[in-house]
């Protein structure tokens, strides 16, 4: 692991980006930022960690738990609100499996999230399942979208 | 035998692709080559993927330019294009049944497309197409041709403002910095949400924007601030920036005047407050998006301290435009104070979905009617909501009331990024105001007090008065906030935070008094005031209801009416939804 950070901070350094682009460098090798990453880069760069977690908390794009290996992600803007992205959620959370605050599916498989709004108001409601967007969603295309998603992925590993 | 080539244009903008669009263009390519089709016919087949041309809900949209007549289809799928390959590629007949109705036509009619024209003709993907129809020659003309000075007053001339917040008047903006002698300067283009059809469709008209600004303003370096979670917009920007490095457009030495030039990416977040120049800024720099107490203004002391241009795609597309075809040929479209045209996302209860670019000072009514075809299902329309979350409600009764900075100021809204959501009567609009405060609550950055907390507390207030436990009371202490916070906070999201409520609850009253008083919600959206019951004389006793009932609180068996218990039921409305019958009342 520390091999791994070494050679972040080595890019960082090199490229004298900002704070942001260091935590996005960290999510995008672990998928989540750990705070015992954060205590080390703090070290090696004698920045509080404070800032960090600064930096952290106020945008939504930085988790510091484990993310699935796929994300949902619904649209929750005024368009899609109104055309009933409350029902997509309930529906993924549903299918996922997921409950109380929990975002992502135990075997790490989903990781389910809501965007304020990603600019597809005229195709509305959408999800993005990872890079693809899905245009006019309604609760059981959601389901059949996750159900079907599962099923090939499981169909993969055979 | 190329002058005779027939032209299939796929559209693969965001809504293209969702829709298929991907799948169509390969099914194209795969159909003409396997059966050989360009020898058999003896012409040239020429696929190529266009922006969005905003006609989204019938996407896939596909034109086919033959003898040159165009021939546009809709909603096609990957199983239709075997057919429009045999039919009309070789046969010469367009399939009637499959092309566009009525509505294709007076959705475009009334619109006026000078930025949004290219979408959907050019491919995105090559910089050829866009200098072929005249790419680049606006910033050739400006930086070869015109003095940094007579480019500004060009754009002072044309009237245009900045099509993302304030609508400041870009030419003046650009002045200030002009002015400035510290170096380096900077310019910064941010890619909002309407924006990346734009990006999308059009990638090379906000570079040359952008290059004309720095010639302008004389900034070394550009910013694209854009989200990732934006792919295709990143990913055709990324091309553009690439391809017009290796023409010469981007780089050193431009155009031989000595001129240096280069733009790079910022990745943005999620973060609505970005939507702020100065926190945007704050954000590029890797702090906290929190915005900067102002004066001194961006265009003194911006980025790193620097003087910085700050305008968004849109405003950024008109520019090649304004040099290419003159400041004064410009101001003649729109109003006397707003000129140009306007893009939005015309979204909600209208039948035609889609994005739309109008001039300057067109009525709501030709946009809903016109444009939007109407309201879908012939419901009554409620209300529009324009400028995004911060925007204004606008009632009926403003129907004709013309679209422009000034109007919208006097009716409490704003032009914003240009978000347009229609509300038919099924919508509850203290609901939709709730929804709003509730998105700027939680996207407010907590820096000034009035936002912070006024924000929260409207939307406590709200959340009562939805949850049928409003008090009158309440309303003037809503009223309060909003004064507090529009007169008091540091930037324009908490200045504007209060814009849904104060407008709608102008327009309204009767509907808030509703929910306080009779604690009722005359849409039937407000879950805590409704209450569902079976209409007995309507009733079949089919049972469908009870069996979609996810808590078993309907009871009920054949040949006798059904019954809810409203103790158990948890007011979801799948009984509502379910019933042939229409025998399941909300009240």
């Amino acid at each position: 692991m520390e091999k791994v950070l070494v050679k972040i901070l080595d890019q960082h350094r090199k490229e004298k980006g900002g704070l942001i682009a260091l935590l996005q460098r960290i999510q995008d090798t672990f998928g989540h930022i750990a705070e015992e990453h954060v205590t080390w880069f703090s070290r090696q760069l004698d920045i509080p960690e404070s800032r960090f977690f600064g930096v952290i908390t106020f945008y939504p794009k930085f988790r510091m738990r484990p993310v699935g290996k796929n994300t949902l992600t619904v649209c929750c803007g005024a368009a899609c609100h109104i055309k009933g992205a409350d029902k997509l959620l309930d529906a993924a959370r549903e299918a996922l499996g997921l409950s109380g605050d929990e975002d992502t599916t135990r075997d790490l498989a989903f990781t389910l999230e809501k965007a304020t709004c990603i600019g597809a108001c005229n195709i509305a409601p959408v999800v993005i399942l990872n890079k693809q967007v899905h245009s006019s969603m309604d609760p059981v295309k959601v389901t059949k979208l996750i159900k079907g998603y599962e099923r090939e992925e499981f169909l993969g590993y055979l | 035998m190329n002058d005779h080539a027939i032209e299939i244009k796929v559209c693969l903008g965001t809504s293209g692709s969702a829709a298929g669009g991907e799948e169509v263009l390969r099914m194209f390519t795969h159909h003409i080559s396997e059966k050989n089709i360009e020898a058999t016919i003896g012409r040239r087949c020429a696929t190529k993927k266009v922006g969005c041309r905003g006609f989204c809900s019938k996407d896939v949209l596909v034109d086919v330019i033959r003898d040159g007549s165009k021939t546009t289809y809709q909603s096609v799928t990957p199983i239709m294009v075997e057919r429009i390959v045999q039919d009309h590629l070789v046969g010469g007949d367009p399939i009637a049944e499959w092309t566009v109705r009525e509505e294709y036509a007076s959705f475009h009619e009334k619109q006026y497309k000078i930025v949004l024209g290219p979408c959907g003709e050019i491919d995105p993907e090559s910089i050829d197409d866009y200098i072929a129809m005249q790419g680049y020659l606006a910033a050739k003309k400006a930086m070869t041709r015109m003095t940094p000075d007579d480019v500004i007053d060009e754009v002072v001339r044309s009237g245009l403002r900045g099509r993302g917040g304030s609508g400041f008047l870009t030419g003046e903006k650009w002045k200030v910095c002009r002015r400035q002698d510290a170096h380096p300067k900077y310019i910064i283009c941010n890619v909002g949400e309407v924006n990346r059809s734009l990006a999308e469709g059009n990638p090379q008209a906000i570079i040359e924007g952008m290059l004309i600004g720095a010639y302008a303003v004389c900034a070394a370096k550009g910013y694209l601030y854009i989200r990732e979670r934006y792919h295709r917009s990143v990913e055709r920007l990324r091309t553009a920036i690439e391809q017009a490095r290796e023409k010469g457009f981007l780089g050193p030495n431009i155009f031989g005047i000595g001129f240096d030039f280069d733009i790079e990416f910022s990745f943005g977040t999620e973060a609505f407050i970005c939507g702020e120049e100065t926190a945007l800024m704050e954000s590029i720099e890797g702090r906290r998006a929190m915005p900067r107490v102002r004066p001194p203004f961006p265009a003194v002391a911006g980025l790193w301290g620097r003087p910085t241009v700050i305008n968004n795609a849109e405003t950024f597309s008109n520019i090649p435009i304004i040099i290419g075809k003159g400041g004064e040929w410009y101001s003649s479209i729109g109003t006397a104070e707003s000129k140009g045209t306007k893009i939005f996302t015309l979204s909600g209860k209208v039948r035609n979905n889609g994005l739309v670019e109008i001039p300057m000072g067109m009525p709501f009514r030709d946009i809903v009617y016109g444009i939007g075809g109407g309201i879908e299902g012939d419901k009554e329309l409620k209300a529009i909501q324009v400028g995004g979350p911060s925007g204004g409600i606008i009632p009926t009764s403003m129907l004709d009331l013309g679209l422009d900075y000034e109007n919208l100021a006097k009716v409490g809204s704003i032009v914003g990024s240009g978000g347009m959501v229609v509300f038919d009567e099924d919508d509850c609009i203290v609901a939709v105001t709730r929804f709003y405060l509730e998105l700027l609550q939680r996207e407010s950055c907590g820096k000034c007090t009035p936002c912070r907390i006024g924000t929260k507390r409207m939307l406590e207030l709200l959340t009562k008065i939805t949850d049928g436990k409003g008090e009158e009371e309440d309303l003037r202490t809503l009223e309060r906030l909003a004064g507090v916070m529009a007169s008091t906070s540091l930037c324009g999201l908490g200045r504007s935070a209060p814009n849904p409520f104060i407008t709608s609850f102008n327009h309204f009253r009767d509907e808030y008094l509703t929910h306080i008083r009779d604690r009722k919600c005359p849409a039937g959206v407000c879950t805590a005031l409704i209450t569902f019951s079976v209409n007995e004389e309507r009733c079949k006793a089919c049972g469908i209801c009870k069996r979609v009932c996810p808590v078993k609180a309907i009871a009920g068996e054949p040949k006798k009416v059904h019954v809810i218990d409203a103790e158990r039921c948890i007011k979801c409305g799948a009984c509502f939804r379910a019933c042939k019958f229409k025998a399941i009342k909300k009240a």
